[in-house]
């Protein structure tokens, strides 16, 4: 663990049986950070998938995505400081 | 010793509280909505549940579903929802309104049903203020019947029933709506918003929430137009549908805002109570009137039978009903007679309420019969448990199944379709078991019944032929049912 990696601001939870795999999310995305997995869904879809870094949840995804809950985007509020000895 | 830190998230956008959490619809679809992958739709609805998340008014907000592919709008947000016909979502918001003042009333519609068949709804709710907020889905086409022209459909751009594209010649031009109820005084605030791309989804929202903000100021008519993709019917992946709305369809219909009076709007005041039923004749100034004198003829038939006739289509189901009420109008009665029957010509069922009464009919339906005629098990099966009590079944069959014997219901069951193929002809089962009937129902005079036979029946021979299974029928039923009587 280090110390010196710098936490994204944002991150993004894909629901994917809730998912449709449209892409609405992924052309949205202004930095680029989701794209579409190669696996399909229980329904055939193949979902959107976060690429695990560099989310900056600013909440566009959500907002485009016509699923009530397909996509929750996290925020960064705190950090703890922990002391290991 | 060595800190280390630990990210901390929380939730910053995720699913609204005014969606319900699990969609009844349909078992396997409990998850999600029945939106395409893409649907403008579902972003709309996402704005909606957000605003009304974010106004707090979940708890007053009723929802107007249209007819389209949103009309199940109600399985998805917890909000008050009532469902309305074709286009008249408005005027049901109209009365939701103002039978309560309180609530938030938001119709919610597509192009097909607001723009087409709902045109009058929409202008004239416009045009008299309604403190509603309409949301108004234009993806130029009819989607959920399968792409047919909409009043929107942009010139050339090809359907189901404009396959060529529309031309101005044959289908006219697409109409704007914005443009059209920005000419009128009452509305407060008209915009029309896209969900082409991000930009355009950004001030969507804005506007989504602006139109029902205002309704909760009270200020009067809001209505979004919402330029929104359509990838199945329009045949393109989501990501194109969304970029053609921003490229093509927004150059037919300009993004902006048509109409803003929020700064200087009043809030109304809500409409007053209406008077209560009890009040009407004073208010009308007929509390005074003796009651009208009925102008048929005079009457010493004292009768009030409900009779509910049924069968398989083609066994004259209709026309027994049709002349039981048509008699009854001869003996002028007071009388109703509703059809009931699938689109087949035979053999599917079908069905005839008739009521037949000396005093005026309040409803033409009857849902406890005194007699049930059934002319087959099926309809015994579906309308036996529905006959009053003390009322009467006449069954045609052989023998009447076990299980649909109540003590407190008398049966006369005949093979009258058998006894009419004795007279000379199967079909005339139908007059045999009128005959039975009119024993039951004896206070209609024969001459009535002889008049309403000639005219409904057109042949000499089946009148003859039906005459004779009346009587037929008359008989058997007194011989069977003597006792009872």
């Amino acid at each position: 663990m280090t110390t010196e990696q710098k936490n994204d601001r944002g991150k993004l939870v894909v629901n994917d049986s809730e998912c449709k795999g449209c892409g609405l999310c992924v052309e949205a995305c202004p930095v680029k950070c989701i794209g579409i997995s190669d696996q399909l869904n229980h329904f055939g879809y193949k979902t959107a998938q976060y690429e695990g870094a560099r989310c900056t949840g600013c909440g566009i995804c959500f907002m485009v995505c016509p699923e009530p809950g397909a996509l929750t985007v996290w925020r960064l509020v705190t950090h703890h400081e922990v002391v290991v000895a | 010793m060595s800190s280390v830190s630990f990210p901390e998230y929380e939730v910053a956008f995720g699913r609204p509280d005014s969606y319900y959490e699990k969609y009844e619809r349909k078992n396997e679809l409990s998850h999600a909505t029945h939106y395409c992958p893409g649907c403008g739709h579902g972003t709309a609805h996402k704005m909606l549940a957000e605003a009304i998340d974010g106004l707090a008014i979940k708890d007053r907000t009723v929802l107007i579903s249209p007819v389209g592919c949103s009309v199940f709008a109600y399985y998805y947000f917890d909000v008050g929802n009532v469902q309305a016909a074709h286009g008249r979502a408005p005027a049901v918001a109209t009365a939701m309104k103002r039978s309560h003042p309180g609530s938030i009333v938001i119709s919610y519609q597509g192009d097909g049903d607001l723009a087409a068949i709902g045109m009058a709804e929409i202008i004239h709710a416009a045009n008299r203020g309604e403190s509603i907020t309409v949301i108004f889905i234009n993806n130029g086409i009819y989607s959920m019947t399968g792409g047919q022209v909409a009043p929107t459909t942009l010139i050339g751009m090809k359907s189901m029933t404009t396959p060529h594209g529309r031309s101005v010649e044959n289908e006219g031009y697409p109409l704007h709506i914005c443009e059209l109820l920005a000419t009128l005084e009452a509305p407060v605030y008209i915009e029309r918003v896209g969900l082409g791309d991000n930009k355009q989804i950004a001030q969507a929202t804005k506007a989504v929430r602006k139109a029902i903000d205002n309704q909760v100021k009270g200020l009067g008519f809001s209505i979004v137009e919402i330029l929104s993709p359509c990838p199945t019917i329009w045949k393109m992946n989501a990501v194109d549908s969304q970029h053609w709305v921003r490229d093509v369809m927004e150059k037919t219909f300009p993004l902006g805002v048509f109409c803003d009076k929020t700064k200087e709007a009043q809030p109304h005041a809500p409409h007053p109570a209406a008077p209560a039923l009890t009040e009407l004749p004073k208010i009308l100034g007929i509390e005074d009137e003796p009651e009208l004198e009925h102008a048929t003829k005079p009457r010493k038939i004292d009768i009030d039978l409900h009779v509910r006739v049924a069968g398989f289509g083609g066994q004259g189901v209709l026309l027994l009903g049709e002349i039981l009420a048509q008699a009854g109008l001869d003996a002028g009665l007071h009388v109703s007679w509703l059809p009931s029957y699938g689109p087949e010509m035979r053999s599917g069922t079908s069905n005839c309420h008739v009521r037949v009464s000396s005093e005026s009919i309040d409803s033409p339906l009857v849902t406890l019969p005194d007699v049930l005629v059934a002319m087959n098990e099926p309809s015994l099966r579906k309308f036996d448990d529905s006959v009053r009590p003390g009322g009467w079944v006449l069954y045609n069959g052989d023998e009447f199944p076990a299980d649909c014997y109540r003590p407190d219901v008398k049966v006369l069951a005949l093979p009258f379709t058998k006894v009419a193929h004795e007279i000379g002809d199967a079909r005339a089962a139908n007059m045999v078991m009128l005959g039975a009937l009119l024993e039951i129902a004896e206070d209609l005079p024969q001459d009535a019944i002889d008049q309403a036979l000639r005219q409904l029946v057109k042949t000499p021979k089946w009148v003859e032929l039906d005459t004779r299974a009346l009587l037929r029928g008359r008989e058997l039923f007194r011989e069977k049912c003597a006792v009872e009587v």
